[in-house]
């Protein structure tokens, strides 16, 4: 089966923005994400505003898909972690939880390869948790607020989308 | 797999621009990312060859306005068209919500295009999909050429299900707002029976 539709509750958000700041401020790195191997941001944390960050997820997730593909021509499951090291700025990945990738991009001059991927790996035990407990709500009850959400949608609703475009 | 977000209140859906090499999948996504306003829309962009033929997907990310207090967000891909980039076009439809199919309705290219449906129902199950369920529009393009096949014909071979389809020539922007307001219908329609 696809992977179950992914909802994200107020609670799961906050453990996991909370994990990336620590992240940021303990490996000293300039930006950390947790997006889903669809290329979905899910949170972010440290220097936003000069990454386009919606870009940055959809690229990640494809470079993810590309090399788990050709793990598995080579006979490997798939990769687990990805580093691509640019003149100045680097980016680490690493998958997490199963349906999950955790990007760190870091300095050179303010921190190391080492140090990232060390403090990365002390935080996924605590994302990986935050991330689950939203997986299992996603597919247990779809909705945990207790009430349809949108069910009342209309066709006049969807219509008035493309009105404002 | 459409990702709701209730932190920052946005909905988050992915349609899959699928169809045979030149057919006019990253016309389409051009032409909607020229005619969107600039505050609706992130980058496009292009894992292009120096020939300008897709490598890998092309990307644009919409942000239609609110629903019920959630932004609703689609994220809009192609496919790379060419037969030999089979385990690409695997990959781009991990987690897809809706499907685009467009034809080429040039007659030479029928060929092309039932290869690429079936290349596309195949992938779709790879992936656990039910590719009778998934939501789906088929778009007829390049209708302004004097090759094109009636549209009997198209529907007979490509459109046996009887989704709804459109007629469209890309490249003047015809049939293209149609064709993505139809398929975000079915994709929020699914939403709202899930939610």
């Amino acid at each position: 089966m696809p992977l179950a539709d992914f909802v994200l509750y107020e609670e799961e958000y906050g453990k996991v923005e909370a994990e990336l700041t620590a992240l940021c401020r303990d490996a000293r790195i300039t930006t950390a994400a947790v997006i889903d191997k669809n290329g979905q941001i899910i949170a972010t944390a440290g220097e936003t505003r000069r990454i386009d960050a919606t870009s940055l997820a959809s690229l990640a997730a494809g470079d993810v898909a590309a090399a788990n593909g050709m793990a598995a021509l080579i006979g490997e499951t798939e990769f687990s972690v990805f580093f691509h090291e640019g003149q100045r700025d680097c980016i680490y990945m690493s998958l997490l939880a199963g349906r999950f990738i955790l990007i760190a991009i870091f300095d050179k001059k303010v921190t190391s390869l080492g140090m990232v991927r060390l403090k990365a790996n002390k935080a996924t035990e605590a994302l990986a948790s935050a991330l689950t407990s939203a997986s299992s709500k996603s597919e247990s009850g779809k909705n945990a607020v207790g009430e349809p959400l949108f069910a009342d949608i209309t066709s006049e609703d969807i219509d008035r989308l493309f009105g404002q475009t | 797999m459409s990702f709701i977000n209730f932190s920052s209140r946005e909905i988050n859906c992915k349609i899959v621009y699928y169809g045979p090499g030149l057919c006019g999948k990253t016309t389409n996504l051009q032409h909607i990312y020229g005619k969107t306003a600039a505050d609706r829309k992130g980058k496009l962009i292009s894992l292009a060859t120096e020939t300008e033929r897709t490598l890998f997907f092309d990307f644009l990310p919409l942000s239609l306005g609110a629903i019920k207090g959630f932004n609703v967000r689609f994220h809009l891909y192609t496919v790379p068209g060419q037969v030999f980039y089979a385990a690409s076009r695997k990959l781009i439809l991990k987690g897809v919500d809706g499907i685009v199919f467009t034809a080429d309705s040039q007659i030479e290219r029928m060929d092309a295009n039932l290869e690429s449906m079936d290349d596309m129902r195949l992938n779709l199950a790879a992936q656990g999909y039910d590719p009778e369920k998934i939501p789906m529009t088929i778009q007829y393009n390049k209708r302004d050429l004097p090759g094109a096949a009636p549209l009997v014909e198209m529907n007979r071979l490509l459109n046996p299900g009887g989704h709804t389809w459109y007629q469209a020539v890309a490249v003047e922007g015809v049939g293209v707002f149609e064709t993505l307001k139809d398929i975000v219908k079915k994709v929020l329609a699914e939403v709202r029976n899930s939610y």
